[in-house]
């Protein structure tokens, strides 16, 4: 008696038809638990973990944010090698908003998404009509030579930096608030890609020409999306700053550039959930390494290649896929 | 009696270094006309659409629209003025079902510059379109990824991103390439209707004898230049087209 497994994958109406899922609990549940089961353990997470852990999960978010920011932008065909530049205009912005202008915390991160991802745009309008590889250099090289500018024009602090930034209220308000504007970017902005703005916003990747015989100005629609990306990325900054009570020229670091496509790439790319996920899995891994040192982001490095090999659809694809397959062990004769 | 063009092109050039693609083309289509254009191979065909639509900037010369010059215009301000073309290499989509290819030109400024036809759900006109242009209804060819259609759904679907502007003048570069006969029997009657509504058509195409049955006109491209302009019948008969683009044999009769 031979086995074979056989692999049923779920209609398209099952999966999606809104009306279907009414019909039974399981339905519902199966439906609904990919979407409240992250939720609550974002929640809950905070409550378990010891205060050092709570710091990695800190980053966790942030690295999500970023990782979600340069989907959203390589989706718009747009693929950034410089996530830093976002969180660094952002981590400077606020950083400045607190220390020249006493500006507190709970008002100047928002301004400085906004001013920070202003900043980013204005300084990558230029470059909009680059495509592909020409678009990705033009970003590598902004946050390389940010950091040269500050260290030999020893402008807001310099090598120093600025310190003594206010912090947050409390680790608690901390802990929630980076975690909820997580959730609703995660959620809020899948929404936005699925809607008919996003669809245009992918036609741009896809065949930029097609979009502009619809009459679309795609520089405009690029311009908004990158905007919205280096508010994500701006706002990941400026929340670090008041973190660690300091900014200085770390920010523009590699690792704020590399980490957030390694995480999108691992998690699955094209998806925000994949991008999250993968924040989720690479950082805690990179803290249990923290050992190694300066290795780690060679470590980066190896999960990109080995995960682009192996699973270039990325893990989140992988578990969706098997989400919605059922797999049994059927007897042929 | 003569009403002014609804599209008038002047001395249009373009080279690209010494290669001069196009070289003073002048022409004026009538609101309602169907022109036709043909021409060999690397005549220059495509870049005179290109120079149009301004996704080539021409080196020298005009094109006035309705009597306005837009020859200036980034390409997306034309199609907003009712300039709409479809593309010889049809590039849909490809991961995206059938009809939400035309969110993107549903999407269009223009819709809303235009009265408020076609708007509201946008999945539902787009079906609509989509049965325009020959998708069966109920079936589930409009539903399925683009990459998996085949060529003569393709170019029915650029033909209805094109159709989805409302488009004044329409540009259709080699609609037919690539086509079957019967699907080339099956698209012309969804042309035919559009100039029964009064739209003005340009059409790039090498399958003459499918084409000399709808044209009025037709303006013959050499070498980047214009060599005949007039009835089909009579371009054909003048001994500058036989030599370059027919042989010496007449071999469209």
């Amino acid at each position: 008696m031979n086995q074979r497994k056989e692999r049923i994958d779920r209609g398209i109406r099952v999966r999606s038809g809104d009306v279907f899922a009414l019909s039974s609990w399981r339905e519902m549940a199966y439906l609904a638990a990919p979407r409240i089961l992250p939720v609550a353990l974002c929640l809950l997470l905070p409550l378990v973990l010891s205060p050092y852990w709570q710091k990695v999960l800190l980053s966790v978010a942030v690295f999500a944010l970023l990782a979600i920011s340069w989907d959203i932008l390589a989706r718009t065909g747009m693929v950034s090698l410089g996530q830093a530049l976002f969180f660094g205009m952002g981590a400077y912005c606020s950083g400045i908003f607190n220390h020249y202008w006493g500006i507190p915390p709970l008002f100047a991160i928002p301004l400085a998404a906004v001013a920070g991802g202003l900043l980013s745009t204005l300084m990558l309008l230029p470059v909009l009509r680059l495509r592909g590889i020409y678009f990705s250099m033009v970003t590598l090289v902004i946050p390389l030579m940010l950091v040269r500018v500050i260290e030999a024009t020893k402008i807001f602090g310099g090598t120093e930096g600025l310190s003594g930034m206010d912090p947050l209220p409390s680790r608690w308000v901390e802990m929630y608030a980076v975690l909820a504007v997580l959730l609703a970017a995660l959620f809020g902005f899948r929404r936005v890609m699925d809607s008919d703005y996003g669809l245009v916003l992918r036609g741009i990747a896809d065949n930029d020409r097609s979009v502009i015989n619809a009459g679309i100005n795609i520089y405009w629609f690029k311009a908004q999306s990158l905007f919205i990306c280096a508010s994500i990325g701006a706002f990941a900054g400026a929340f670090m700053t008041h973190v660690y009570m300091f900014v200085g020229m770390p920010v523009f670091a590699l690792d704020y550039s590399i980490l957030p496509i390694a995480a999108a790439v691992v998690g699955g790319p094209g998806t925000l959930a994949g991008a999250t996920f993968g924040a989720f899995l690479l950082v805690p891994l990179s803290e249990a390494l923290r050992g190694i040192g300066g290795l780690r982001i060679v470590l980066y490095g190896v999960f990109l290649v080995v995960f682009i090999v192996a699973l270039p659809e990325g893990i989140f694809h992988y578990i969706q896929r098997k989400y919605h397959q059922v797999e049994r062990w059927v007897e042929v004769e | 009696m003569t009403e002014s063009p609804l599209l008038e092109a002047v001395e249009l050039s373009k080279s690209f270094g010494g290669v001069r693609a196009v070289h003073s083309v002048s022409f004026a289509i009538q609101s309602g006309e169907l022109m036709g254009v043909i021409g060999p191979n690397g005549s220059g065909k495509t870049t005179l659409v290109n120079l149009i639509t301004r996704f080539v900037k021409p080196t020298s010369g005009k094109v006035l629209f309705k009597g306005e010059t837009i020859s200036h215009l980034p390409p997306h301000r034309i199609v907003r003025m009712g300039i709409s073309r479809t593309f010889q290499m049809v590039k849909p989509f490809y991961q995206l079902p059938a009809y939400k290819n035309l969110i993107i030109p549903l999407y269009s400024p223009r819709m809303k510059m235009l009265a408020g036809r076609r708007y509201g759900d946008r999945n539902a006109v787009a079906l609509d379109l989509l049965e325009e242009v020959g998708f069966e209804r109920d079936a589930f060819v409009a539903y399925k990824p683009a990459g998996a259609l085949p060529q003569g759904y393709l170019k029915r679907l650029e033909l209805a991103k094109t159709i989805a502007l409302e488009p004044e003048l329409i540009i259709l570069d080699e609609l037919f390439s690539g086509l079957s006969l019967a699907e080339v029997a099956s698209i012309v009657p969804i042309i035919e209707k559009l100039r029964l509504e009064g739209k003005t058509i340009i059409m790039i195409e090498h399958r003459l004898r499918e084409l000399f049955r709808i044209a009025d006109r037709v303006i013959v491209m050499n070498y980047g230049e214009k060599i005949a302009d007039g009835k089909a019948a009579e371009v054909m008969e003048s001994d500058a087209v036989k030599n370059a683009y027919l042989g010496t044999e007449n071999v469209c009769k």
